[in-house]
């Protein structure tokens, strides 16, 4: 009996933190967590600091348009390889903004696929296409 | 038709550019494709969207300078001569005095007499003022060989937005450069220029064909990117008693046309860098004419993909686009006089388009 009382007593404070149980506020503060990274990733599209020649991502990119980021990985045939959508960021960091490539883990670069990924929220998945 | 002669000229354009240079230039490459009813048939050029961009010192944005080189090159080799050329907007991209002026010694190397409007990139920093210096009013009127042509300046906006909101003019040109800044405004033509519009028109008669030369599509097909001017409804109306409109118009980077009522509208490419069609943006409806068949997806791995500049072929009070494109396949987008509408020569059954030219 002692030892059943003491399991239900363990189940009433372990409860709370079962992996699988959030609330709403928790989901709340992921999703600001998240809109925060894609404003940043906004601003840094929008802003002529990733590059060294004043040419901006959304010049070319409005809204992250033409990015098709549901279609990575895909293959590349100007790389002669499948790639994810970051490499392809970083070629054009390197050639029209005449920048320096970033880390796979930089956030800025996961700033702007948050972003890209955001504008085109709702397209479904479909890797490889062109 | 004419296809043969125009595969020629553009054989001959590429075998020049790649240096095989020929030495005596071929007359009559473009044949005009139908009499002239009264006035004659003639031809001019249109490059535009140039954006060429100061980076510091002497340094320009060498991607766009080199479009705009290009194209004035190409422009210089036409055969017969063009009449003019019309440059449509947005030469610089931030438009200082520096941009400007770096423009317009690229643009001075063209041989033909040149006509230009402005671009939002021109304007918002001092509203135009240097640009003046270099090519005169924003706006005015003449008469061509029977046809009247009208350049207007379509990229302006609501006082408010340009006279109280911005602490300083750089600012507002910033504000205003960003296609998809939600801080931006739609375009306009403006009250005053609205009333000289009417005045001009009162004086032209109803079978004069018209051509005018706008930046922004004096139609609305995306308000989020100004794909739009906010007057374009009340325009059209001020257009429709007259039997043939042709607005040529730029801003957009894409091919596009349409047909309302008497007035064809005609698209042009920018020399400096492509854009999205706006159907591309998942999150935000958006009116590309439905007759438009659209150019390829641009390749970024070639910086001069979709990019490229236009000839155009005058006739009957009608214009046709030859499309010029520095690494896709040339287009043309004539006036179909039966179906009463522009079309594209190649691309019109749906069953014969290119794979890069579905959009997604």
């Amino acid at each position: 009996m002692k030892r059943i009382t003491i399991f239900m007593v363990f189940i009433c404070l372990a409860g709370p933190s079962f992996a699988d149980e959030f609330t709403q506020a928790d989901a709340d503060r992921w999703m600001a967590e998240f809109n925060l990274v894609a404003e940043e990733g906004r601003r840094l599209w929008s802003s002529p600091e990733i590059g060294t020649n004043g040419v901006a991502c959304g010049q070319c990119h409005p809204n992250a348009a033409n990015t098709h980021p549901e279609t990575y990985p895909k293959f590349q045939k100007q790389l002669g390889r499948v790639i994810q959508l970051w490499e392809m960021f970083n070629w054009c960091l390197r050639n029209p903004l005449e920048g320096k490539e970033m880390a796979a883990d930089d956030p800025r670069m996961i700033a702007l696929q948050a972003y890209a990924l955001k504008e085109r929220r709702g397209v479904k998945l479909d890797p490889g296409k062109h | 038709m004419n296809h043969d002669i125009v595969n020629d000229r553009r054989r001959f354009l590429k075998a020049t550019m790649s240096g095989l240079v020929i030495s005596a230039l071929p007359i009559s490459l473009v044949r005009l494709s139908y009499a002239a009813q009264g006035g004659s048939d003639f031809t001019f050029a249109y490059i535009s969207d140039a954006h060429i961009q100061h980076v510091k010192g002497t340094k320009f944005v060498r991607n766009w300078d080199r479009g705009l080189i290009r194209a004035v090159a190409e422009a210089n080799l036409l055969e017969p001569k063009p009449d003019f050329v019309f440059f449509g907007g947005d030469l610089a991209q931030l438009g200082t005095k520096a941009e400007l002026d770096h423009g317009a010694e690229i643009l001075s190397g063209l041989k033909h007499k040149m006509h230009a409007i402005l671009g939002e990139h021109d304007y918002y920093l001092d509203l135009g003022e240097y640009w003046s210096k270099l090519y005169g009013d924003h706006y005015r009127s003449w008469d061509h060989k029977g046809v009247h042509f009208i350049a207007l300046n379509s990229i302006k906006t609501y006082d408010k937005w340009t006279f109280d909101r911005w602490e300083s003019p750089e600012r507002r040109m910033h504000e205003m450069a960003g296609l998809d800044n939600p801080n931006s405004s739609p375009f306009m033509v403006g009250e005053k220029q609205m009333k000289w519009l009417q005045k001009d028109l009162s004086k032209v008669s109803k079978n004069t064909p018209i051509i005018i030369f706008s930046h922004s599509p004096l139609q609305k097909i995306y308000k989020g990117w100004n794909f739009w001017t906010e007057e374009a409804d009340e325009i059209q109306q001020m257009l429709k008693p007259f039997d043939q409109v042709n607005v040529i118009y730029g801003h957009v980077h894409q091919i596009q046309y349409n047909q309302i009522g008497n007035i064809a509208f005609n698209s042009v490419m920018a020399t400096a860098w492509p854009w999205p069609y706006p159907e591309t943006y998942a999150q935000a409806e958006s009116h590309l004419p439905i007759l438009t068949v659209p150019m390829n997806r641009a390749d970024p791995f070639n910086e001069r993909d979709a990019t490229g500049w236009q000839f155009m072929n005058v006739h009957s009070g009608r214009v046709d686009l030859e499309f010029s494109l520095h690494n896709n396949t040339n287009r043309k987008v004539a006036f179909n006089e039966a179906a009463g509408h522009p079309q594209d020569m190649s691309y019109v059954d749906p069953a014969n388009r290119n794979p890069a030219q579905r959009h997604y």
